[in-house]
């Protein structure tokens, strides 16, 4: 639907460069204000793998990192990451290049069926396996954890044993035994 | 000597590693080299006369190429057409793609707008100017069928599109005779199929070839290239419909035509650039299509020892402002309205009702959900007015083992064929459900909890699943002769279920290869052109029997060509993980590329497979023609399957939930399905299906319901508003499969896209309704059953 006031049609013309760095390359883009950054990334960069689900912020579909935080991006107008460092799907994988275990889990585990909100999720997923923070592997803990993207197809089920499954690959299952399926 | 089959096994997706690198293909991801955007301007009432129409500032905005209405649309401006026509239906009223005169609901198209990007086309229809004369709204079934009701359509008297009236047996006699009769008035709440990717469609016009390309993520792209073609009055070949990586459809994109997929190919003619609309989240709730509402009065005429000698339904079926879809949920509730049991003589009704709302068409399930709803509500009422255990009255009244194929002679499925079951233990389903609850155990603790205050509750519901509708699915299988590979295409489309996997399996089985050297191509008109859609559970039972009897001469051929270069017995040709060889003579093995390359008498040594193919017989010497009469080069086959009747998948659900009494928020502390889905191609896939839709029933249970006021405005159209099921409102689900094989298809399968959803918001019902016992009056017959409902029903009066 127009959400857009006719006064911000005049604003529309206003536009600034940005110099962003994605998945370790450096890019300089001028660009509307306006541009949210997922257009952006969508749109200028060409990586696509970033979905859009709603548009405000509640599928978390367009999840990237900004500096290492999930970010949603369709909350974000590109402007903001201006000097900051992203990290998209397309910037995921393990050491030699494969699969990231978070990746393999999720294929492992059948945490994805029309795969379209799975790219947040992966991202959603690696900040907090990536973060210092002690985990909680229970399956509340886990259920509570990915809380912020929303799936249709998969049940969530086997998000949830991706996510251990993924943890014990990285090391980050010290809480890992709590709750288990049975 | 074969290889093991990879039927019934866990293999892994084949899709999985393309969508979890960020390399799926979405339609907004296809980079199509100058496309402009398209936004709608949209309706905000729900009934109203369009006065007048002024584009004149819209299209002077810099960066705007096209605004049209109605008047500027040419051959378009027509009524869309009627999917599913039915002589019951007779007020058929389906849209325009952009209105004329009138609007019938909130988010209904009245003008569209081509720009540079999606943001100059949203900033120019915020300019066009619609004014509009409001009338009265109609919204709601039973307000539209209340006498005095203004007609949503001039002309369709109280709001009726069809009356539908079946019957099997003699229902009046069993209600005459019977001892005891239960009546229950259900309700199914309105909701959304809210797949994660909202409808995209792009277009491309190449004015060379005069060859129109349509991007569209649809179930159905080769009823979508009849459409166009038929409408654009181009040769089917001249329309090819891609619907490539597609972000959940769940019914929603299985109709044709919305407005924009008819649009967005005209206004790539008329400007000779490409075009795409990519919907909002707000637009899929106001722009794509709703289900689910249905209010079932539903009763059951029983001996006094609980034996239900008939059955009488009448229920109103909200489609909303039109009807483009025919019947089909309806008719698929009425269908399957006795459910499991045996229940001889039935009676069930139906109107299909107009309202001031969003047009409604089938969402997962299908007025399954509505139909278990009911029967399911109605057993149990039934139990507890009799005084016998909600697992005891089910058991009473299941078709037996002995009974199938069972008839129910007078009721018509979707596909117009008399309801006929195919087979299954449904006694057995339940005594599993049993095991796994434990009821005595569960009783026990149940009283215990309530002395201390506490509400627990064990709920069950059976279901019934016809699936594997027809008319008809291709199968095409061809071995590649460079890489070797299999390749697999059928008229489908995928949203998610995982057919490159489980019809690779099929094909890898048959042909004798793995399943990961199988390519299964699908949704390209391009690519394979026969075929219905991806709907109704059907797309295993339909296609992957094609697959299978294609594969089944694409074998046949390999032996045959092999036989030839070996000079030996057919009988003696393995084939084997993707090599052909002598039995026992493994060390002189050729790959399928070999073969392939064999099997078409043009020689060219590119590659080393056709270098080796080569010197079994040199080109120049041979006895009369390459190719036999009747003979064709290549390793490649096309079959069709065309099921006789419908495929009858069935199971039982059951929960033990903690209803908080002072927030009536509900726990759910184990949830079981129990199910048969006939032999299983791939248990993973099945179970995720399974589990998906135990997610999805569980927003039909407790919190999707698609608000609309009195005045027709969508009060929730945004996924903040709409509540789905986030990871902390599913429970773990727990499964346990039965095997019946269907004897409909050689494989044995039956559908289970739909089944995991359909008993859920009945099962629950059932729970909660069983843990609140001590505190409610009466029992809970709508849902959503949400914190507030709940609330009132313990203390209604």
């Amino acid at each position: 639907m127009t959400g857009v006031e006719t006064s911000e049609a005049v604003e529309a013309e206003q536009k600034t460069s940005l110099r962003v760095v994605v998945n370790g390359t450096a890019y300089e883009r001028v660009v509307p204000v306006r541009r949210l950054l997922s257009d952006f990334l969508r749109h200028d960069l060409g990586l696509t793998g970033t979905h859009v689900g709603c548009e405000h912020g509640v599928c978390g579909c367009c999840t990237v990192l900004v500096d290492g935080r999930a970010t949603r991006s369709c909350l974000t107008l590109a402007c903001q990451v201006d000097g900051l460092s992203l990290t998209t799907i397309e910037g995921v994988k393990s050491a030699d290049g494969g699969l990231h275990p978070v990746q393999q889990a999720l294929s492992d585990c059948h945490g994805l069926q029309c795969g379209y909100c799975t790219p947040g999720f992966v991202i959603s997923i690696l900040e907090v396996l990536n973060s210092p923070d002690e985990l909680d592997l229970s399956e509340e803990g886990v259920r509570e954890m990915i809380s912020g993207n929303l799936c249709r197809c998969t049940g969530y089920q086997g998000i949830v044993d991706a996510v251990r499954q993924a943890a014990v690959a990285m090391g980050r299952d010290g809480d890992a035994g709590k709750g288990a399926p049975a | 000597m074969t290889s093991a089959p990879s039927f019934g096994t866990r293999v892994r997706r084949n899709e999985d590693e393309r969508l979890l690198t960020g390399r799926g293909r979405y339609i907004d991801d296809i980079t199509l080299e100058g496309a402009l955007a398209v936004a709608f301007v949209r309706s905000p009432m729900a009934s109203a006369r369009i006065i007048s129409v002024d584009t004149s500032q819209a299209m002077a905005l810099e960066g705007v190429h096209l605004v049209v209405t109605c008047d500027d649309i040419e051959h378009l401006d027509t009524e869309m057409p009627l999917l599913i026509p039915d002589p019951s239906l007779t007020s058929p009223r389906t849209q325009r793609p952009l209105a004329r005169g009138e609007v019938f609901y909130v988010g209904q198209t009245v003008a569209m707008v081509v720009a540079d990007d999606r943001y100059v086309a949203e900033d120019a229809a915020d300019l066009v100017e619609v004014v509009y004369e409001p009338l009265e709204a109609v919204v709601g079934v039973d307000r539209a069928v209340a006498s005095g009701a203004r007609s949503v359509h001039e002309g369709v008297a109280g709001n009726v599109a069809a009356h539908s009236r079946q019957r099997s047996g003699e229902p009046d006699a069993a209600f005459a005779s019977a001892e005891h009769v239960t009546s229950v008035t259900v309700r199914v709440e309105r909701s959304s199929a809210a797949p994660m990717e909202p409808r995209a469609v792009a277009a491309r016009w190449d004015s060379v070839l005069g060859e129109l390309t349509v991007w569209d993520g649809t179930q159905a792209p080769i009823s979508v290239r009849g459409g166009l073609a038929s409408l654009f009055g181009l040769d089917e070949h001249r329309v090819r419909v891609v619907a490539p990586d597609v972000g959940g459809g769940f019914g929603q994109k299985v109709l044709l035509f919305y407005p924009d997929e008819v649009l967005v190919p005209w206004a790539a003619v008329k400007l000779n650039r490409p075009v795409k609309y990519i919907e909002d989240r707000q637009e899929n709730f106001l722009g794509s299509t709703h289900e689910r509402l249905q209010v079932h009065h539903i009763e059951l005429a029983a001996t006094r020892d609980g034996l239900v000698t008939g059955l009488r339904d009448s229920f109103l079926h909200d489609t909303g402002a039109f009807i483009p879809y025919g019947l089909a949920v309806a008719q698929v509730a009425a269908g399957q309205i006795a459910g499991s049991y045996r229940i001889p003589n039935i009676s069930v009704d139906f109107k299909a009702v107009y309202t001031n709302t969003v047009p409604v068409t089938p969402y997962r399930g299908c007025g399954r959900p509505h139909a278990c709803f009911a029967i399911e509500r109605a057993m149990d009422v039934l139990a507890d007015d009799l005084g016998i255990d909600r697992f005891e009255i089910r058991r009473r009244n299941f078709i037996g083992t002995e009974e199938f194929p069972y008839d129910r002679p007078g009721l018509i499925f979707a596909d117009g064929q008399p309801v006929s079951y195919d087979g299954g233990d449904y006694a057995r389903a339940l005594s599993l459900l049993e095991e796994a609850l434990d009821p005595p155990a569960f009783r026990a603790e149940q009283e215990a909890a309530r002395s201390e205050g506490r509400y627990l509750g064990l709920g069950l519901a059976c279901y019934v699943e016809g699936t594997g509708l027809g008319p008809y699915e291709g199968g095409h299988v061809k071995v590649h002769p460079i890489t070797g590979k299999v390749y697999v295409n059928t008229g489908l489309s995928s949203q998610g279920q995982g057919h490159a996997t489980s019809f690779a399996q099929i094909a890898a089985d048959e042909v004798g290869v793995s399943p990961s050297d199988v390519v299964v191509v699908e949704g390209d008109t391009g690519e394979f052109d026969w075929g219905v859609a991806t709907f109704a559970s059907r797309a295993a039972v339909v296609s992957g029997n094609a697959i299978r009897k294609a594969a089944l001469i694409v074998r046949e051929q390999i032996v045959h060509q092999a036989s030839q270069m070996f000079e030996a017995a057919p009988e003696d040709i393995v084939i084997e993980e993707g090599k052909v060889f002598v039995q026992g003579v493994e060390s002189r093995a050729l790959t399928l590329a070999e073969v392939a390359t064999m099997s078409n008498p043009l020689r060219y040594a590119f590659n080393k497979a056709a270098q080796s193919a080569t010197q079994f017989t040199p080109a120049a010497r041979r006895d009369g023609a390459a190719l036999a009469e009747g003979a064709h080069p290549g390793l490649e086959a096309t079959d069709y399957f065309s099921p006789a009747s419908t495929t009858w998948a069935y199971g039982v659900h059951g929960a033990i939930v903690e209803v908080d009494p002072a927030t009536f928020e509900v726990k759910v502390k184990r949830y079981v399905c129990v199910h048969d889905c006939g032999r299983m191609i791939n248990p993973m896939i099945v179970e995720g299906q399974v589990i998906g839709g135990v997610a999805q029933g569980m927003g039909g249970a407790f919190y999707e319901l698609l608000d609309y006021d009195a005045e027709g405005n969508l009060r929730n159209a945004s996924l903040m508003e709409f509540l789905m099921p986030y990871a902390t409102e599913v429970p773990r689900v727990e499964i346990s499969h039965l095997e019946t094989p269907s004897p409909r298809n050689p494989l044995g399968v039956k559908g289970v896209g739909e089944a995991g959803t359909i008993p859920v918001a009945a099962a629950f019902a059932s729970a909660v309704e069983d843990a609140l016992a001590p505190l409610l009056h009466g029992h809970l017959l709508d849902v959503p059953l949400s914190p507030t409902s709940l609330h009132a029903a313990t203390r209604a009066g």
